[in-house]
This record gives C-alpha cells, structure tokens and sequence, in this order.
C-alpha cells in the first residue's frame, strides 16, 4: 500500500488528453502541497487550460489520475472553486446573488445566514458598497474580484485560477497577484494558476511548473526555475527578470 | 451512389443520436426536480417569463383567429344556409386544433427564443461550467424550473387563446355580421364536450414540454455548434430551437391528432 503524504493537497498522475487525433497532455505529473501557491507556464496551446480544466472535472482525462487528499474529485468539488478567465459572473444577478449562489444551491444555510456570509466576502474583497450592482456596472479589476469573492464564499481548500490577469494593463496585473497572496493567507487556500505572467507569477508563487508538449517540462520553486539550465526555461525566465522587490512577500 | 448511402447514413445517425441526446437532457431535467434547491422561487420566475410575458401575444393573436374564424365560418355557412352552426364551427376548430398549436408557436416565438439565447450566452461566457465548477447542477437549475413551467403556462395560456378566440368569432359573426348572440352562445355550449376540452389540455402539455425542452437543449448545447462560435454560435442554436420547436409542434399535433380522433 502506497503511502499518503499529508503534506500534498493535489497529486496528478499520467494524466492523458486528446481531441481528436491530437495529443494535447501526455502523462502530466504534478503535486501541489498543502497552503502553497503553484503558478503553471507554458506557450499558448500547450494544454494549461485544459489542465486545469481536468483538475476541476470539466474535463475527463482519457487517463491518470487526480487526487485531493487522496479522495476523488467527485467527493470533493465544494472543497475546490475554479475561477475563470471570464469571471463567468451571471450577469442577470446583483453582485450579492453571486457570492450567494453557491451557497444556496449546495448547502443547508437558512437565508439569512447565507446573506450574511455573501456580505462577508463581498466586504472582505473591498466590494461592500456594490452589493446590488450587477456585474456590468463594475469595473474589470472589480469584477475579479467579485468572481474571486464567489470563489472563497464556500472555504475552499484549493482555488483553481485560469488565467486571472487576461485583458488586464500591467498595474491591475500586478495587482491581482496581489490579492490572491494576500488572500491565500486570509482564506487560508492553496492556489494552482494557469498563466502567462511570468514575473508577477515568480514573486507570487510557492512553486513553479512549466508544461511543454503536453508534459512538465520543469518543476521547482521561483528560484530554482531562474536558475535552471534548461532552454525552454531559460527562454521564459530569461525575458522575465524584473522582479519588484517586496512582491508578493 | 456509394457516396448518397454514406451521406444518408451518416446524417441518419447524426439524427438518431441527437434524439437519444434529446431525450436524456429532458429525462435529466425531470428527474433534477427531486435534488435541486429552492426549486419553487426559480419555478415562479419561469413561470412568469413564459406566462406573464406572452399573454398578450396568446391574447392578440387569439383575437384575431377568432375573428377570422367568425368571418370565414359565416360566408361559408350561409351558403348552406348553416349560419347558425357558426358557434360549432368556431369552437371546435378553436379548441380541437387552433388554440393549442397557435398559442404554442406564439409562446415559442415569444419565450422559447428568449430561452435559448439566454442559456446559449450563459454556456459560451462560460456560466454553465462555472454552475459545474460550484457544484450545481446547471440542468437541474436552469432547465427543470423552465420545463415544469411549461407544465402550467402552456394549458393556461392555450384556455386564454380558446376563449378571447371565442369571443372573436362573437364580434365577427354576431356583432358584425348580425348573427342572433343567442343562437352563438348556445352553439358554442351545445358543441364542446369534455373529450374536446381534454385533448385541448393533452396538447398543450405536450407542445409545451416539447418545445421548452427543445429550446432548452438548443441553447445548452450552443458550444457544438460547428462553424460557429460565440454570438452566432448563440443566434444559431436560438434559429434552431425556434425552427425545431415549431416543427416539433405541428408533427406532434398532427399524431396526437390521429391518436384521439
């Protein structure tokens, strides 16, 4: 009998993907312990999305395994949120309704209590004053937020982020890292995030992988990654040297 | 000749499982009701996007029905020197045939369309998979509500249509044309029994579960739509449904037709 290491939340084993006739993961490998951030780079097209898109079962593998604390995704989905690249808030539902869905939908939590619980994370996020906005009438930093409030309101252990920074200038970029490590120490979660941020994503991360013709092509922490001799990662790290000092600690 | 065989096969296999398909979404649909959550408020809201919102069209177009069915009925009739029987003609041909396939193709123009586009944009910005990523069955809570309003607004509206249409062949045959309203009314009560008011309701129930469920189904699976992505991927699944629904209607009228008659 294998033994469990406690000290990793998620654990991918030969996780296979294709459409069609094109291989898009090939035998992905990838632990992510307890608490920490893990930041996943990678070219356009090279299966990040779709990656994390298995991790949270939108997706089924054609192979491998996933495991959180060692139960199957099906057993644990209000322990993981996933937090899209379009936010994918309901656009028909006040910024309150949001942050409450989940919890009306998947728990036994009388209204009120619910109310106050939506309330909570909308305030904890800064977005109190725009409880009864509707999504539109927010801006896009704001709505990421909205979407990151809708993600926490459930205390999940793992937050699946696709790439959150997408569409966002470089100050909001920054600033969303920001948030989700200030946040990962509020919420007490740990973070996978698919993205093509590569500086912010160092200062910001526990560990580092990168993902190469649908394999990890490297795994290690923010300094081993800038230290590695391999090209394809010298080839990320090396345009990405510019690290503000003080980020993300 | 080789290739015509493969084309029918294969488009009459696309065709098989597209009903298979259809079927296991409504199935899935109806049996959500036992496990979704707060069911009822999402019920009450379908019910008046479809209900409330299409009763005028239901109202106006039976009104109009009526009205022709007055005037046609009569110039017909008085050939015959049958004005008399107006009041049977109207209200058979209302009740049996007019009233639940018109009412259904007003609600589908007017709810079913607005249905399929709405779940058409909820699955390309990406809402039905951020409802799976929650935990929430996006059938259960999009669709069921939908589907088992229909159950109610569908025979109500198909009443509506019957009786405003009734009230149109009046104007027309009585108030226009100079029928005694006396020999109307009591022809329209002497002709309808309790087997015609049946399979009026048997076909509104079912033109409204079909075609809900076919809009429905049309915009939740606006992403295979091929060629397409994005807003066209939603204006075609909301064409189809539409298009499919209507169809739905009328070949279903005409079996249940050939059922009960």
């Amino acid at each position: 009998m294998s033994q469990v290491d406690a000290s990793i939340l998620l654990e991918v084993r030969g996780l296979r993907k294709h459409f069609g006739d094109h291989l898009v993961l090939d035998s992905v490998d990838l632990a992510v312990p307890r608490g920490s951030i893990v930041s996943l780079f990678g070219r356009s097209g090279t299966g990040k999305s779709v990656f994390l898109k298995c991790l949270a079962g939108l997706l089924a593998p054609d192979a491998g395994k996933i495991q959180y604390d060692s139960e199957s995704l099906g057993d644990v989905r209000m322990r993981c949120s996933y937090l899209f690249q379009s936010n994918a808030l309901f656009d028909s539902l006040t910024a309150r309704e949001n942050v409450a869905l989940p919890l009306e939908q998947t728990t036994r939590m009388g209204k009120s209590e619910i109310e106050q619980a939506a309330l909570r994370a909308l305030k904890s996020l800064g977005l109190e004053k725009f409880a009864d906005h509707f999504p539109a009438q927010l801006s896009g930093g704001m709505q990421k937020r909205l979407a990151l409030a809708r993600a926490l309101v459930t205390q999940p252990q793992m937050v699946l982020f696709d790439e959150p920074t997408a569409g966002l200038d470089p100050p909001a970029r920054a600033a969303v890292f920001e948030m989700i490590v200030e946040y990962r120490h509020q919420f007490d979660f740990t973070a996978v995030i698919v993205t093509h941020d590569v500086a912010e994503a160092l200062a910001a991360s526990d560990r580092i992988a990168l993902l190469e013709e649908g394999r990890i092509r490297f795994e290690g922490t923010s300094a081993e990654f800038g230290a590695a001799d391999d090209c394809i990662v010298r080839s990320f790290s090396d345009n990405y040297v510019t690290i503000r000092p003080g980020f993300g600690k | 000749m080789m290739r015509l065989l493969q084309a029918v096969g294969q488009n009459s296999l696309a065709a098989a499982t597209g009903v298979g398909d259809f079927a296991m979404f409504t199935s899935r649909a109806v049996a959500a009701a036992s496990v979704t959550r707060h069911l009822g408020r999402r019920w009450v809201r379908a019910v008046h996007e479809q209900g409330v919102r299409c009763l005028p069209v239901v109202a106006i177009v039976g009104l109009f029905a009526g009205l022709v069915l007055g005037l046609q009925g009569y110039y017909v009739l008085s050939r015959f020197g049958s004005e008399g029987l107006l009041g049977t003609f109207v209200s058979l041909t209302l009740t049996r045939e007019l009233a639940p396939v018109l009412a259904s193709l007003m609600i589908v123009g007017q709810a079913g369309s607005a249905i399929a586009a709405e779940i058409g944009i909820h699955r390309t910005s990406e809402q039905i998979d951020a409802l799976t990523t929650m935990g929430i069955d996006p059938i259960g809570y999009l669709i069921t509500p939908r589907l088992f309003a229909a159950l109610l607004v569908f025979p109500i509206l198909t009443m509506v249509f019957s009786l405003v249409g009734l009230a149109g062949g009046y104007i027309s045959g009585s108030l226009l044309l100079g029928l005694d309203p006396g020999v109307y009314w009591s022809a329209v009560h002497n002709a309808i029994k309790p087997s015609d008011f049946r399979e009026c309701l048997l076909k509104a129930l079912v033109f409204g579960v079909l075609t809900i469920s076919i809009c429905c189904h049309s915009g939740f699976t606006t992403h295979r739509r091929v060629g397409v992505a994005g807003s066209r991927a939603v204006s075609a699944s909301t064409t189809r449904g539409v298009v499919l629904a209507s169809t739905a209607t009328l070949a279903a009228d005409y079996l249940l037709t050939s059922f009960l008659v």
